[in-house]
């Protein structure tokens, strides 16, 4: 015999993005179709001559006092930022510290402070090194912020997979709950890599944007005229709680996650696998995991970060997953508006999908003007468009052949 | 440097690098348990006091500097050497 897992639900939302420094403030921009691309205003894209100029900053600088912010890279801040807003809005629940976990990836981690303090040690010698480079650049130096923040004893988690960091972030977290290892676990993605050093790499593997004279319309989801993401940076974190935690504590609950599937193509490094293969397996796996069929989903949140070939592989991937179903499931690109967030965006889209499942309103995706032939999946646009209660997905795919699948439900 | 002065200069240090209340700062303080001042942030307060007081403080001889007295009296006997 076996027995149902745990049912775990989503009773807390933080992200701190391009288009503002909270959930409310993003959603009201997802929702208005507002753009978070800009300019760098930096003296380095000028005397580095990058060949791209643009990128979606944080809309609000992180909140911090002087003293906490100076011990945290920019990455780390971040993710606090979320967390704190996301168990904030959780009604900070009361739990056993050994029953609390925390979840938080990240692709990059602390790459702005590796790059500075290297620059001091050579300029200024090892004496002048700060004491918290390490702390500051590890992979999990955001996630250790965060457990450390709430006291998370239970297990703490990092989970690197470039681009997939934060869904399998949150994926772990389900996996946490579900086994009985914690209660309540804080889970999330960030990260904070915008210098010079990934613009020029990302750049060099052809994948970024060029359109540097039109900032706005750069980032354009399975658009024809797409021709590469905008790098992002941002946080975003979800408080996920067992079912029975979250009533005997009265807790509002936005969504349920019902399930995640986390698969890999095995078929190279960077490029994703054209048939979609390897995604559609995640996202089968996400609804087996939820004991849902593709008849359920009414929206997906693509991963969709307007390349040429990584958008169409999605595509291939959702109508193999989902079958005659896809052609009406409401699909929407977030990416379109916040740019690509690496290891945060699965983390922010999470947060998204969520919204669209709660108030039953999908964002439309922006710069759509002409949806490319190849895609054949129903994707909004121009006006943001009701769904039913259904179920929805958040895909998110990295660098190392990663695919994750996230399924939430309405409750 | 007098004792004054010198107390005055680790409290701004103190301020800037792990946010401690400038008027808390007196001799009989403990850096760690007191000021709750963690020993990665000590490196700091350390290596600022080496730049604003132009001494040497050896990382060995850092254990040895429990209280801010001790910081005081240390920085004094450095700078005479010196």
């Amino acid at each position: 015999m076996t027995t149902a897992p745990r049912e775990v639900v989503v009773t807390g939302l933080g992200a701190t993005t391009p288009l503002g420094g909270d959930v409310a403030s993003t959603w009201e921009g997802f929702l208005t179709g507002r753009s978070g691309v800009g300019l760098i205003n930096e003296p380095w894209v000028e005397e580095l001559q990058l060949p791209v100029h643009i990128a979606a900053q944080l809309a609000v600088e992180p909140p911090l006092g002087r003293v906490e912010a100076r011990t945290l890279d920019r990455v780390q801040q971040m993710a606090l930022v979320a967390a704190r807003e996301a168990w904030a809005d959780a009604g900070s629940p009361t739990v056993d510290p050994e029953r609390l976990g925390a979840c938080v990836g990240s692709g990059i981690g602390g790459v702005l402070t590796l790059l500075s303090q290297y620059d001091v040690l050579k300029e200024r010698g090892p004496r002048r090194v700060s004491p918290f480079v390490v702390t500051m650049l590890m992979p999990n130096g955001p996630a250790g912020t965060v457990g450390l923040n709430f006291g998370a004893k239970a297990g703490v988690h990092a989970p690197v997979s470039a681009c997939a960091s934060g869904s399998e972030a949150i994926a772990l977290g389900l996996e946490m709950i579900r086994s009985g290892r914690a209660d309540v676990v804080v889970t999330g993605g960030t990260e904070a890599a915008i210098h010079p050093l990934p613009l020029a790499g990302f750049g060099q593997m052809q994948a970024l944007s060029k359109r540097n004279d039109s900032p706005t319309t750069a980032s354009r989801p399975f658009d024809k005229g797409r021709d590469g993401f905008v790098l992002g940076e941002g946080a975003g974190s979800l408080v996920l709680e067992s079912a029975e935690h979250a009533a005997a504590r009265g807790a509002r609950v936005y969504a349920v996650l019902a399930g995640a599937g986390m698969t890999n193509d095995a078929h190279h490094i960077a490029q994703p696998e054209p048939s979609g293969d390897g995604a559609a397996r995640a996202i089968r796996a996400a609804l087996a995991s939820g004991g849902l069929t593709p008849a359920d989903v009414v929206h997906v949140n693509a991963h969709a970060t307007s390349t040429p070939v990584g958008d169409l592989a999605e595509a291939n991937a959702m109508r193999l997953a989902l079958g005659h179903a896809a052609g009406s499931v409401a699909v929407t690109a977030t990416k379109s508006m916040t740019g690509h967030l690496l290891g945060a965006a699965g983390a922010v889209e999470a947060v998204a999908t969520v919204l669209a499942l709660h108030h039953r309103v999908v964002p439309a995706t922006i710069n759509l003007d002409a949806l490319d032939d190849e895609v054949g999946l129903d994707v909004v646009s121009i006006n943001a468009r009701s769904i039913p209660a259904g179920a929805a997905l958040s895909n998110s795919f990295g660098f190392g052949g990663h695919d994750v699948c996230l399924a939430f439900t309405t409750r | 440097m007098s004792q004054t002065d010198i107390i005055g200069g680790l409290a701004e240090i103190l301020e800037e690098v792990a946010g401690v209340n400038p008027a808390d700062v007196t001799p009989e303080k403990t850096f760690i348990d007191d000021l709750d001042v963690d020993s990665l942030s000590m490196v700091e307060v350390v290596v600022a006091a080496e730049e604003k007081f132009d001494v040497k403080i050896p990382d060995e001889d850092v254990k040895g500097l429990r209280t801010v007295g001790d910081a005081v009296s240390y920085i004094r006997r450095a700078g005479v050497a010196a």
